[in-house]
């Protein structure tokens, strides 16, 4: 039986999709057999951030339609042992994840998989809801910023009341915060949230905070899930969340500002 | 911070601390509504009408909530009658 995964956040653009391909590719190096799966149906883009986007040829909903065979329709990654992508749909019929055909799907993965991580859409609407709704464990990806932490709170909200686990009344899903684009310096001046203050509000367990990092862009631009850059704080970030997630124990890093010398502080910037 | 910082007026609390104010409150506000069961409305929405039977109030002249303290759930109505 394969642990389900989602990583979610109701708002977009806050990271989701750069957050599933580099901890989906994280599990997988630690030797668990991996898939990501995209859940965003209409705007497809892990493949792009993984680098297989000229190797579609079926996708999620050719599955679930019984269009092609899982083994057809999965990408095995090329860089990464132990990884494959299911791409999303490029259909504009929001209707085509059906409960049972996702359910099916996710049953058929399971028997061989690990790890199956579900790349959420952003929003609250029918992708978002089926991509939380078998998740055993929820990773909260969430700016320190004023919407997207109300956003995650929401999202939390209908994994404790819409999800299979709720409905069934079985144990929770295990929810996890991962701070995305934290910015050290702007914190030490006020300017933004700090970990602590997130943690306040949402009160749910960190699973770690990435700081803003040129490297994501790079990765993204380049097709290269961020955790292989391991010269990135972004990418060694994500690591640490990585084993976190395994229950290894990692301190946060890259929390602080780095000190700068004499002259740079008389002088400001 | 260099030394001109020193010259500006630092009276003003952080704008991160108001965002974390403000979080706090309207999040506050949104897990209570979360909580609530789903018939409130709808019985909210009876009330008023058997009040606007004797009285003729607004549909806003209505306010009901419930409360869980412990074992013991409360409802509270509170109903603004027109002078």
């Amino acid at each position: 039986m394969a642990k389900i995964i989602v990583v979610t956040s109701g708002k977009g653009g806050v990271g989701k999709t750069t957050s599933s391909a580099a901890i989906g590719t994280g599990l997988a190096l630690n030797g668990h057999k991996t898939v990501i799966i995209d859940f965003d149906v209409g705007l497809r883009n892990l493949d792009l951030i993984m680098g297989c986007e000229r190797r579609v040829v079926y996708d999620f909903v050719n599955v679930i339609n019984g269009e092609a065979s899982l083994s057809q329709a999965l990408i095995k990654d090329k860089r990464t042992k132990n990884l494959s992508i299911l791409p999303a749909s490029q259909t504009r019929d929001k209707d085509a994840l059906s409960q049972e055909g996702v359910q099916k799907v996710l049953n058929d993965l399971s028997k061989t998989h690990d790890y199956i991580v579900c790349d959420s859409p952003a929003g609250i609407e029918r992708g978002a809801q089926m991509a939380l709704y078998f998740a055993d464990v929820a990773i909260v990806v969430t700016n320190p910023e004023v919407s997207s932490v109300r956003d995650s709170d929401r999202i939390l909200g209908i994994l404790q009341s819409k999800s299979r686990r709720a409905e069934q009344g079985m144990e929770p899903i295990e929810e996890h915060l991962l701070l995305t684009r934290y910015h050290p310096g702007r914190v030490e001046q006020g300017e933004m949230l700090g970990v602590a203050d997130v943690e306040d509000i949402l009160a749910i367990p960190l699973l770690g905070v990435i700081p803003e990092s040129e490297a994501v862009l790079k990765a993204s631009n380049q097709g290269t899930p961020v955790i292989l850059d391991t010269e990135s704080e972004a990418g060694l970030a994500y690591d640490d969340a990585v084993h976190r997630l395994l229950g290894e124990e990692r301190p946060l890093r890259f929390l602080e500002v780095p000190k700068k010398g004499f002259f740079k502080r008389l002088l400001g910037g | 911070m260099g030394i001109f910082d020193y010259f500006k007026s630092k009276n003003e609390p952080s704008s991160a601390s108001v965002a974390k104010e403000r979080l706090q409150i309207i999040v506050a506000h949104e897990r209570g509504k979360r909580q609530q069961p789903d018939y409130l409305p709808q019985m909210q929405k009876e009330i008023i009408e058997v009040i606007r039977k004797y009285v003729n109030i607004g549909s806003d002249d209505v306010q009901i909530q419930l409360e869980n303290i412990e074992d013991c759930s409360v409802l509270e109505l509170n109903v603004t009658l027109p002078d």
